[in-house]
């Protein structure tokens, strides 16, 4: 088994075992990244140099005793939207091209703080909007298990590496299904935490109430100890919620005797793909057999959750995208004869249509005459949402369902219908709307040999019955489902 | 012109407050200092940056707030403004519309011997935006964010007043009772206090408003003042000749004495405002707001009444000692050490003022302190020093924060009482002047006058008066 196949964590032990040292392990990624990102296409910026460097210190800190946590030394890739000093950072948009941060986002600061190495930033939707990494304005990134078939999306360049065996493990960030839908398409692991838990400091937003940043990797182990590892209460970040405890490792045990688990009826109902609907209900059979207690409910307002996510999200986008204005930094229009025209052709030349598209929603819904029929009811329909998972979690321990209706498309056919794309959010927009944490984990592979997701949602701050739940899943599963992928 | 018009005012009144730190970062208010210096991603909108609160900027408006009896949202929202400039970083404003800290507010004010009550819709919190600087010579605009982030609060009134002296008078109010609470220094000249007026007016009797219009650039109180009879006037011209007033916002300017259109209502912008997401709503508790209202000092109209029944100061000084809360708590503190008001009130209302005039100062900032001023104060009640020579030390004080007793020590200003030593100059003066002792003994007094002044001319002032007109009478009668 190469030093890549292994999990975040086992690398973690041997570097403390000095089975390996981090700069071997660097220079394994780094090479990795090399030989097989030519293909997937999951990295825009590899930061060879910087990681290198970092591995000397990283070593000589656990040399002398200096780092404990279970990260020490692995490195980490970090989607493109979430700052990094020194490294340029673009959230894959032409329109921040060349701006490099002056600051680290706190997620990155607690890595590297715990000692993880930051190996490279990852392709994305351009500024996460997409389901596809189609839209990122610099490069097409593949799904290492059909390079046909689109990684999924906004956190596509994260899952792909990961599933691709470039490097261990990766951050990403979910405003409305970007970790889990392509953890789910690549057949990776990836944890949407609850609103607040991991500090957005250095996040570049997009929709900034829904928005958080979340761990991508092979195993529900390796994601445990990520977020145990990047969530922290931040004053930084005035929306950071000061938990009680930041322990997510410790409910890594199979146990999921009386767990009572709901599945949404309307999640399995037209629509879902039956290799799709086949693999999820197979594994809460798993998880039944595992002494779990399965049971089907009607979750409400089901099909409100897409239209009041589009309305917030984009709303929301119009008004954090408005910095991006060729002022003060990234790109500006070659010629222009005043202000007017500078604003006008920088952002006409350095937006994509996608991100366009969601900035005239916004800029429509927020306009006078038409927030409170747009606006005001969405936000409307996200409380009765939260209201509706409230209802089912007096029931529940945790919810089950689909990450995406159908397996990842193929590359080229999902941006000329964006309201089709828009609908294959369907089963992860609700969860962040309603702030839950939830998690996708690979539990089969449909007709096409591509991956299945399995989606466990928690209730706000229950991360750890989310993860035992996964963990007892993959466990009993014999963790037959972490394949690698054919590149 | 038969009919007559009623003008109807209200006001919207931006005060800088005086916090050491930005609304939603710790970078410092302070003015000055090399361009982008005062900057941090927060305010220079650099992506990934998140705004946090400044609690003090909250508590300056609940202070404000109270004191002019507003109603303080227990629940209060930052919402977005969003406009492109390159002088506003993140191309919005964090402000307040829809649930802004107070409401309902309102402040008594007087002129002419008449009270009336102005209300205050509203005063919500928000952040400055920065400077452009343009470069003609290079042909490019810099912009400065240092003052990107400043906090600022916006004092919307109710269309209550009716002329121009009510303008000045509200706004006069809101300065005293903003520069008491120390939550600004509302200078309108350096634009830590900016008012746009609302004007609109109405034939007498009628009860709906006329069209408005909004006039900015109004630096002074001349401006505030020549700017509203201009625009009523101009207001009344239209509707005389049948036309229609249009709403829109001008632009006045001082220097022509009139205004000029700047946008009209159909150009107004859609600022597209919805609550920041970025800032949870600010709960404010009752322990909070008792905490704000328990530390208030005591205002200035508080200390108007109390100045003239305690101290028996008429109403004019009284408002003179209390223009600033500083002058006043010199004046308090001084009188407290020396239990001589009068004579207290008198330096301050005299030799200050002429000294801060002359340094161009404002009364916001007292150049020494008030126990120096008492040790003065009590040597002229002990007949120390004179009064003549106590205004120099003044002076000196004034300028220096000198301790008096030392001072006139050290350049031997203490009054001369020897008689001997007065009774020998006395002579010499008599002598010098037979003319004006044959005057006296003739009757008339005022002879008697110009003698005291020669002596103390020739004993440099130093002289105890009293004893000098002791012996010239008791060597004259």
């Amino acid at each position: 088994m190469s030093l890549m196949d292994k999990t975040a964590y086992s690398v973690g032990q041997m570097i403390k075992e000095k089975q390996v040292s981090v700069t071997e392990v660097v220079e394994e990624t780094l090479k990795t990244i090399e030989e097989k990102d030519k293909q997937v296409g999951g990295f825009l910026t590899v930061a060879k140099e910087e990681a290198v460097e970092e591995a000397k210190k990283i070593q000589a800190l656990l040399e002398d005793g200096k780092l404990q946590g279970p990260l020490a030394g692995v490195p980490i890739a970090i989607k493109d939207n979430i700052n990094t000093k020194g490294i340029k950072t673009t959230c894959a948009s032409k329109i921040l091209y060349n701006f490099v941060p002056t600051f680290d986002a706190t997620a990155v600061q607690n890595l590297k703080t715990a000692g993880g190495i930051v190996v490279g930033k990852t392709n994305m939707d351009e500024f996460a909007m997409g389901s596809t990494t189609e839209t990122s304005a610099y490069k097409i990134t593949r799904n290492p298990w059909n390079l046909d078939h689109v990684p999924g999306g906004s956190s596509g360049g994260s899952c792909a590496a990961v599933a691709a065996r470039e490097v261990l493990c990766a951050l990403g960030s979910d405003t409305g299904g970007s970790i889990r839908q392509p953890s789910s398409y690549c057949g990776v692991t990836g944890i949407k935490p609850t609103y607040g838990t991991v500090s957005r400091y250095g996040l570049i937003a997009y929709g900034a109430s829904l928005d958080q940043i979340g761990p991508v990797a092979k195993d529900v182990r390796d994601c445990a100890a990520l977020l145990e590892t990047i969530a922290s209460y931040d004053k930084f970040d005035s929306t950071s919620m000061a938990r009680k405890q930041y322990d997510f490792t410790s409910a890594l045990t199979r146990d999921v005797k009386g767990l009572k688990v709901g599945i949404p009826r309307d999640y399995l109902k037209e629509g879902i793909d039956e290799d799709v609907k086949g693999a999820i209900l197979a594994a809460a059979k798993v998880l039944e057999k595992e002494g779990a207690i399965i049971e089907e409910f009607d979750l409400d307002l089901v099909d409100y959750a897409i239209p009041a996510y589009y309305v917030v999200a984009s709303a929301e986008a119009s008004s954090n995208l408005a910095r991006f204005d060729g002022v003060k930094y990234g790109y500006r229009t070659k010629e222009y004869e005043n202000l007017h025209e500078m604003y006008k052709k920088t952002r006409s030349e350095g937006f994509g249509e996608e991100v366009k598209r969601r900035i005239m929603l916004g800029s429509f819904v927020l306009s006078s005459g038409y927030y409170d029929a747009y606006y005001l009811k969405a936000l409307k329909v996200k409380r009765l949402i939260k209201e509706a998972f409230d209802k089912a979690f007096e029931k529940y321990d945790v919810l089950l369902g689909p990450v995406a209706p159908t397996t990842a498309p193929e590359i080229g056919k999902s941006l000329t219908d964006p309201l089709k794309m828009y609908l294959g959010d369907i089963y992860t927009v609700s969860i962040n709307l309603a702030g839950l944490p939830a998690m996708s984990l690979p539990c089969g592979f449909g007709k096409n040999g591509l991956p299945i997701g399995l989606q466990i949602i928690g209730n706000c701050f229950k991360e750890k019955d989310v993860i035992r739940a996964g963990y007892t899943f993959e466990q009993a599963t014999e963790e037959k489902y972490i394949q690698k992928g054919r590149v | 012109m038969s009919r007559e018009y009623e003008t109807v005012i209200g006001l919207e009144v931006h005060v800088e407050l005086a916090t050491k730190t930005k609304i939603f970062c710790g970078c410092k208010t302070e003015f000055g200092g090399a361009i982008n210096s005062h900057t941090c991603p927060i305010c220079t909108g650099m992506p990934g940056a998140l705004p946090i609160l400044n609690k003090k900027v909250v508590e300056f408006a609940m202070a404000v707030g109270l004191a002019t009896n507003c109603d303080i949202t227990r629940l209060c929202k930052f919402d977005r403004k969003n406009y492109f400039y390159p002088d506003n970083p993140q191309d919005y404003q964090i402000s307040q519309l829809y649930l802004p800290i107070c409401r309902n507010g309102k402040v008594e004010i007087e002129v002419g011997d008449v009270k009336k009550e102005i209300g205050i819709h509203e005063i919500h919190m928000e952040e400055d935006a920065g400077k452009l600087v343009h470069d003609e010579w290079e042909d490019i605009s810099i912009v400065d964010y240092n003052r990107s982030g400043v906090p600022l609060i916006e004092i919307v009134s109710e269309p209550d007043m009716r002329s121009a002296d009510e303008v000045i008078a509200y706004l006069e109010k809101l300065r005293h009772t903003i520069q008491y609470l120390g939550a600004s220094d509302c200078k309108l000249n350096e634009g830590s206090m900016r008012a746009d007026v609302n004007i609109s007016v109405r034939e007498v009797g009628k009860k709906e408003f006329g069209t408005r219009t909004e006039m900015k650039n109004l630096n002074s109180f001349k401006a505030i003042t020549h700017a509203i009879e201009g625009e009523r006037a101009r207001q009344i011209e239209l509707l005389e000749m049948g036309k229609d007033v249009i709403q829109e916002t001008r632009r006045w300017d001082d220097n022509k004495e009139s205004s000029s259109s700047m946008r009209s209502k159909e150009d107004a912008k859609d600022y597209r405002y919805f609550p920041d997401p970025d800032l949870p709503p600010v709960s404010i508790s009752e322990e909070w707001i008792k905490k704000i209202k328990d530390s208030q000092p005591e205002l200035r109209e508080e200390k108007l009444v109390r100045y003239e029944t305690e101290y028996e100061i008429p109403k004019y000084d009284a408002e003179i000692l209390t223009e600033t809360r500083q002058v006043a708590e010199l004046f308090e503190e001084t009188s407290k050490l020396c239990d001589n008001t009068k004579m207290v009130s008198n330096f301050i209302l005299g030799e200050m003022f002429r000294l801060l005039k002359e340094k161009d100062m404002d009364g916001t900032k007292i150049p020494f302190s008030p126990e120096h001023f008492a040790k003065l104060v009590k040597m002229v009640d002990k007949g120390v020093i004179n009064i003549v020579v106590a205004k120099e030390v003044f002076e000196v004080l004034f300028k220096e924060d000198i301790d008096p007793e030392e001072y006139v020590k050290a350049h031997d200003l203490g009054v001369i009482s020897d008689e001997n030593e007065l009774s020998e100059v006395i002579d010499r003066i008599l002598a010098e002047n037979p003319q004006s002792v044959e005057d006296y003994k003739g009757g008339k007094g005022k002879a008697l006058g110009f003698l005291v002044g020669q002596t103390m001319k020739a004993m440099k002032g130093k002289a105890a008066p009293q004893k000098v007109n002791e012996l010239l009478h008791s060597k004259l009668d």
